[in-house]
């Protein structure tokens, strides 16, 4: 406590919290979890009134480019995490390189995503399109979710590839450094979540048998 | 402190910039909290007074029966406008935007918030959001009619500017959960040496539960309302029963949110009123700890009651019992509050000066409001009433006589702080009593015709509630009259006031230990903290400071 | 303040790529398994099977089990508040 004069000189010029920032990401990661939350408290409740339908709609989609896909972003989350564990060693170019990996797998998953949503574009399943609407109730609100669940997703996953774009910028320019890296690794903590919401959502439309 | 910047140190907030711009600019672009809270307290006033102006329409279109000033879709316009006005742009982030921001930081020693820029974003953002709803009045399609609620499945297929105006509530929660981890993350860290969790002033517990609320709950509102704005715009199948949605599921998302944002408009104040009362008793609060628990109690328990604004909805028997019985748990919080409040007064030495007295219309009109919930929590009794007057003077007693009786508690409290300078007691204390009188002319006779039959939203009403009517029509001049009165005393204040000494009232909590109005950065260096909150022996050691 | 103490736990390459292996050995069994079809236990055993993986990433890649235990308390909170919406809007799906 005897010092507290220094500390207020502190707090006055340099304000860093690395673990303050932290906590600030942790809870808009609650919010981002919240916000699927609800979306997957909506889903939960169509699967149980419609279970039929859902079992029959999700036929259609294809496991393959799904578990493609979650293989794709299991492994960026890998190079996000590894990327961290290099830069607090020091090793600036492999974590450039890491995260340039990590930026190369979102694109994949993204244009993955394009060509599985095109297919269905083209067998005239999209919203608001005829044939969907002559489906089943169950059917239409199966895929409302689907188009809804994994482009909300989607667009996390391009907001996390601008996030990380700069990142690789800071690291270039020796904003991100061996001793201050919270901006990465909070990055990295906004990319796992992305995986995390994905872990969930792949079951769920894709492999409903 | 360095001599050189000696001078500047004493300047208050308003005339050091935080940035390398002066004049507007260093308004615009400021990050200090305070600057922050009083361009919020702006805008928020703004916002409130033409809630005001449409309400006292309101009123004036039900002086008599059948049309006198307008026809049923322009006072269906007006209603929804009032609401989501009053809601999302002033009552949901009046407390915590505005007196949050100025005094939370000061109140646990600190110089600003964890997050400075953060926080103007948040200022922003709220802004963007209240251009975006007010935006939605003038395009083509017409100013929406849908009511603050919502509700599927007119909302998908009203033609006026639903998606709009639906954008602009995501916004706002936007920015409402901006605000929440900011406060969170700052109390967390923040705090000034010696100053634990249990030395914290009320005013901050409450705001601190209250930005838990923010963060956990508007995420749910936030993704149903886009979903309502995603099933407007492509078509796609989520809520509507045309397509197989489930309307209900709707109700449910909306309230999961909207029941806990009650707590988020109540809890800050509450926290004033934990702060005023042992000011003008000049006695320790009784129950520190109740208090404080309960605050977090409320957050908790008011997640767990969304369900008791839908009991005529077609919702399950179970469900309605299980929320029926949550509904009165959470009662019991709000007690423990109040009666710690009443014997904090007790034996105290009351100085009955205009805050206190707002305090006390507040526990009066709250208590009718809190008990009159009861009544319609009650699954027989809430048959009867649903969609009546009753509900809209219960929750304006609850919301204006509460929140918004205690915005002007906080007010009449802090605005010596703020702006340094002193309004008219006199004044003010009349217009304590005119506000009551007004008020329970206003919304009383509501529980009566609500009682009787009378159901909201409608521009007409039967002959026999027309004495009734009028009583609240008259009602709805006084208090307008009131609040305008208010406004006149406040600006002559801040022109004309004496100017005001550093702890006018003999408050002990850490805003009262600085100047008046507060320095950039608010203290010299930051306190060492070893008094209870509320501990008024120090008040001998403030008067030689 | 003691705020700024530096105990920052390290995790190795080799402990990621371990945890990403499981990972992935987890997405291939729960692959596998939905093609069996187990009826009524292929959703009960998808979501066992998430929540194993989201366990993995969230305490090691997210380094949640070397942080600070608060994180820990804030994380339960979200997930019971989850828990919470949840059981109660399905009170009344199940039971209208």
């Amino acid at each position: 406590m005897s010092n507290h004069q220094e500390t207020a000189a502190a707090t006055h010029q340099t304000h860093r919290d690395d673990v303050g920032a932290k906590m600030g990401m942790w809870l808009f990661l609650f919010t981002e979890v919240l916000l699927f939350g609800g979306l997957f408290l909506v889903y939960a409740v169509y699967r149980y009134q419609y279970q039929q339908q859902f079992h029959i709609a999700a036929m259609e989609l294809n496991t393959g480019i799904g578990t493609l896909n979650t293989i794709i972003l299991l492994t960026s989350s890998l190079t996000v995490a590894l990327s961290i564990a290099a830069i607090q060693k020091g090793n600036k170019f492999l974590s450039m390189i890491l995260i340039s990996t990590t930026l190369i797998l979102a694109a994949m998953f993204m244009v993955n995503k394009f060509f599985e949503w095109s297919t269905k574009f083209s067998h005239g399943i999209y919203p608001g399109s005829k044939e969907l609407a002559a489906k089943p109730n169950g059917q239409i609100l199966f895929y409302g979710l689907y188009f809804v669940m994994t482009g909300l997703h989607g667009l996390h996953v391009l907001v996390g590839m601008v996030v990380l774009t700069f990142m690789l910028v800071f690291i270039k320019r020796d904003i991100i450094t061996k001793d201050s890296y919270a901006k990465l690794e909070n990055s990295g903590l906004y990319w796992h979540l992305v995986d995390l919401i994905w872990i969930f959502l792949f079951p769920l439309f894709y492999l409903i048998q | 402190m360095a001599d050189a910047t000696t001078a500047v140190a004493e300047k208050p907030y308003y005339q050091v910039s935080t940035n390398k711009h002066s004049g507007i600019l260093s308004w615009l672009l400021t990050t200090d909290h305070k600057r922050i809270g009083l361009m919020y307290f702006a805008a928020i006033i703004t916002f409130f007074l033409v809630g005001v102006i449409i309400g006292v329409l309101m009123r004036l279109e039900l002086i008599a029966p059948g049309r006198t000033i307008m026809g049923p879709q322009t006072y269906n316009e007006l209603f929804t406008l009032h609401g989501v006005i009053m809601i999302f742009l002033f009552i949901i982030p009046g407390l915590p935007a505005i007196f949050g921001n100025f005094f939370l930081p000061i109140q646990i020693g600190a110089r600003d918030v964890a997050f400075p820029r953060l926080n103007l974003l948040s200022y922003y953002i709220y802004v963007i959001g209240a251009i975006m709803a007010l935006t939605s009045l003038f395009l083509p399609g017409g100013p929406i009619d849908t009511g603050w609620t919502f509700y599927i499945p007119y909302s998908i297929r009203s033609t006026t500017n639903v998606s709009m105006a639906l954008l602009a509530a995501f916004v706002l929660g936007f920015s409402s959960i901006l605000t929440g981890i900011n406060f969170i993350t700052t109390v967390h860290r923040m705090r000034a040496p010696g100053m634990g969790w249990f030395r914290m002033p009320l005013f901050v517990w409450a705001t601190y539960a209250t930005a838990w609320i923010q963060v956990i709950a508007t995420p749910v509102i936030g993704i149903t309302i886009l979903l309502v704005v995603i099933e407007r715009a492509f078509g796609v199948g989520i809520f509507d029963p045309a397509l197989g949605g489930d309307p209900i599921l709707f109700q449910h998302l909306f309230w999961i949110y909207s029941h806990p944002a009650v707590y988020i408009m109540i809890l800050p104040a509450m926290g004033v009123v934990s702060e005023i009362i042992p000011t003008f008793s000049r006695r320790t609060i009784f129950g520190y700890k109740q208090i404080a628990y309960s605050s977090l109690a409320i957050a908790f328990i008011g997640y767990l009651v969304w369900g008791h604004h839908m009991f005529s909805s077609g919702m399950s028997d179970t469900d309605a019992m299980i929320f029926s019985l949550l509904t009165f748990l959470v009662a019991l919080p709000s007690g423990v509050k109040i009666f710690n409040w009443v014997a904090t007064m007790y034996k105290g030495s009351i100085d009955p000066q205009p805050p206190f007295l707002w305090v006390m219309a507040f526990i009066v009109l709250f208590s009718i409001g809190g008990l009159t919930g009861l009544v319609l929590g009650s699954l027989a009794t809430d048959i009867h009433l649903t969609d009546t007057y009753f509900v809209v003077a219960h929750f304006h007693y609850v919301m204006f006589g509460g929140t918004g009786t205690i915005f002007f508690a906080a007010l009449h409290y802090w605005f010596p702080k703020m702006f340094g300078k002193m309004y008219n007691i006199k004044f003010s204390k009349i217009a304590v009593v005119t506000y009551f009188i007004g008020f329970n002319m206003l919304y009383f006779p509501k529980f009566i015709m609500g009682y009787m039959g009378m159901p909201r939203r409608y521009y007409d009403y039967l002959p026999m509630f027309t004495p009734y009517q009028r009583i609240s029509t008259i009602g709805s001049w006084i208090l307008a009259g009131t609040i305008f009165f208010m406004v006149g005393y406040f600006i002559h204040a801040l022109y004309k006031g004496k100017k005001a000494t550093s702890n006018p009232w003999g408050g002990v909590t850490l805003e009262w230990h600085i100047s008046s109005p507060p320095i950039m950065e608010n203290f010299h260096e930051i306190p060492t903290i070893t008094h209870e909150p509320y501990d008024f022996s120090q008040l001998k050691e403030m008067k030689n400071e | 303040m003691s705020e700024h103490d530096n105990k920052v736990h390290h995790i190795s390459y080799g402990t990621y790529i371990l945890v990403w292996v499981a990972l992935l050995a987890f997405t291939s069994i729960t692959v596998t398994i939905a093609g069996i079809g187990l009826g009524r236990y292929t959703l009960f055993i998808a979501l066992l099977i998430a929540a194993i993986k989201s366990t993995l990433v969230i305490n090691i890649f997210m380094h949640i089990k070397f942080d600070e235990p608060i994180f820990k308390v804030f994380l339960a909170l979200s997930g019971v508040t989850l828990l919470i919406i949840f059981a109660l809007t399905f009170f009344d799906v199940l039971f209208r």
